[in-house]
Formats: structure tokens, C-alpha cells, sequence
């Protein structure tokens, strides 16, 4: 189960001692301009706006849409907590995501199974090209006829890819999901999981193959079936 | 002055490319190559379609007992 720092069930006191933390919350000069309940309506249509983004997000890190929304809620708790952080809120979106990688990455540790989620030490760059998926599914005498290597991404179905990401083993498939899902740059994942850009690459290129291969095992699955 | 690359230089490097990730010569150089090179360009077009459905499984309609919940959550904030 994930650890949430935040529970939003029926019977969590959460709510109360949120509120009351809310009273606390310090405004700095920036924002003395704007009053606290204008900026607040400003954050909850801007949380409505991003919502189905946040959502997806939270559930391809999680899998699991109880986790989902756990994590969703402990993102919103420390964007509001960071809000006055924001200066241009057309930046929202990818403001917001951020702190939700940063969330879901720091409950992981905390749940101290980073040395086995992070660890990459197996991680070698052997990619061989002749293995790509577009290696496998392209053929050359067919260029001016047909494409089956488009045909096939084109018949792609979320839960095919959903299914192969959910396959890959932690240290890869978080980066995958910062770059190539979420829109982070290298050095925005390398500054969330705390590692050299190199890593993140190296990471990131071996997720790749691997959604790749399961890509790839999937569909030969559904061939013989 | 655009450098003349390889097929080998350019799938080497196409991630990067595709990510923003590169300098600006050297993707002006990519770019220059992928104009010239229809193997190359066929394999970054696969590429970045597959990189766009990948993508598309970040969005995903939240339910709205979802929404209810953290629409409540901040209004206690």
C-alpha cells in the first residue's frame, strides 16, 4: 500500500488539522497584493484544470487508484503549502507535476526500499539496436507500400502501453514516466531522484528498450492467443 | 556551417534529439540529416508517435467521487 502522508477517507481527521494549519499559512509580500481567498479560488481552478492530468499521472506511478488519489492529495497539500513559490501560474501544470514526481519519489524512500527501487547497479549500455521495435517491425521493401511499424503504434491501446510500462522495474520505469509521460527534463528528473544526468539517460534509455521489448512480447502474446 | 553525419551518429543520438535535450548545431546537423535520410526520418517519425501515445497515458479522467474528494480536501485548506 502506499504510504501516504495524507489520508483523505471519511473518517481521516486530515481535514480538520489542515485547516487549522491553513491559519498558519504565511503569506509573503509578493502575494499581500492578492487576498488569501482570491489566491485559493486561483489554486482550485487551477487544480480543476490540471485534475486529469494529475490523475494520470498519479496513476501510472502508483497503479492503483486508492494510492492515486493518496498521492494526489499529498501534492495538492504541499503545492498549497508552496503556492506563494509560484509567480506565474500559466506555469501550473507542470509546477504541480513536479512536486507530484517529487512526492511519489520521497514516500518511496521513505519507505526505505529505494536501495532496491533505485538500484541501477545492474544497468549496462548494451542497447543493441537490432532489437528496437523498430527494428523488428520494419521492413524496408515494404517503404513506398506500407508502414506496419506505424500501423502497429497506431493500433496501440493505453492499456497495451500501460501494461508494458507497468512491466519495467522501478529505477527505470519512474524516469520513464518523468520524461517521457510527464514532460520533465533530464535535469529535472536528475534533480528529483538526486542522481547525475548521466544516470537519468542511462536510465531512461534502458526504459525505453524495455517498454520496447514488453511492447513487443505483448503483441507476439496476442498473436498465438 | 551544418556538419554532415552518419545514420549511426543520428540514431546514437535521436533520443536526445527527440527530448530537446541536444545542443542547437547538433540538432541543426540531426535535423539537416533526417531532410536527406529516409530511413533515419522513418525510424524518428515511428519514434515519435510511439513517444506520443506513451504520453497520452499521463492524462486520464479522474473520477469525480475523485474530484469531490479533493475538491473538499482544498476548500479546508
Amino acid at each position: 500500500m502506499f504510504a501516504s502522508t495524507v489520508s483523505i477517507s471519511a473518517d481521516s481527521d486530515f481535514f480538520r488539522s489542515k485547516g487549522q494549519e491553513a491559519h498558519r499559512t504565511p503569506v509573503n509580500s509578493a502575494n499581500m497584493k492578492m487576498p488569501e481567498s482570491d489566491r485559493k479560488a486561483q489554486f482550485e481552478s487551477a487544480v480543476a484544470g490540471a485534475m486529469d492530468r494529475l490523475y494520470g499521472a498519479a496513476m501510472r506511478y502508483t497503479r492503483n487508484p486508492a494510492n492515486a488519489e493518496d498521492l494526489m492529495a499529498d501534492t495538492l497539500v504541499k503545492a498549497w503549502d508552496n503556492i506563494d513559490s509560484l509567480n506565474d501560474f500559466s506555469r501550473f501544470e507542470s509546477w504541480i507535476t513536479r512536486i507530484l514526481s517529487n512526492t511519489y519519489i520521497s514516500q518511496w524512500r521513505r519507505q526505505k526500499t529505494s536501495e532496491r527501487i533505485f538500484d541501477d547497479s545492474h544497468c549496462a549500455d548494451d542497447l543493441d539496436d537490432t532489437h528496437s521495435l523498430y527494428a523488428r517491425l520494419h521492413q524496408p521493401f515494404l517503404l513506398w507500400w506500407g508502414t506496419p511499424e506505424k500501423t502497429f503504434v497506431n493500433d496501440l491501446l493505453a492499456q497495451d502501453i500501460e501494461r508494458a510500462m507497468d512491466s519495467i522495474p522501478e529505477a527505470y520505469r519512474v524516469v520513464v514516466i518523468m520524461v517521457e509521460v510527464l514532460g520533465h527534463t533530464y535535469e529535472e528528473a536528475a534533480d528529483s531522484l538526486q542522481v547525475p544526468i548521466g544516470t537519468v539517460r542511462s536510465r531512461l534509455s534502458r526504459g525505453r528498450r524495455m517498454l520496447q521489448d514488453a511492447l513487443w512480447k505483448n503483441v507476439k502474446e496476442s498473436d498465438v492467443n | 556551417m551544418v556538419k554532415q553525419l552518419s545514420c549511426e551518429d543520428v540514431l546514437s543520438q535521436l533520443y536526445d534529439y527527440l527530448d530537446s535535450e541536444i545542443d542547437g548545431p547538433t540538432e541543426e546537423d540531426i535535423n539537416h540529416h533526417l531532410h536527406h535520410c529516409r530511413e533515419c526520418f522513418s525510424r524518428a517519425e515511428f519514434e515519435k508517435m510511439l513517444r506520443k501515445k506513451v504520453s497520452e497515458t499521463g492524462e486520464s479522467q479522474a473520477p469525480e467521487d475523485v474530484k469531490a474528494r479533493l475538491a473538499s480536501l482544498i476548500k479546508r485548506f
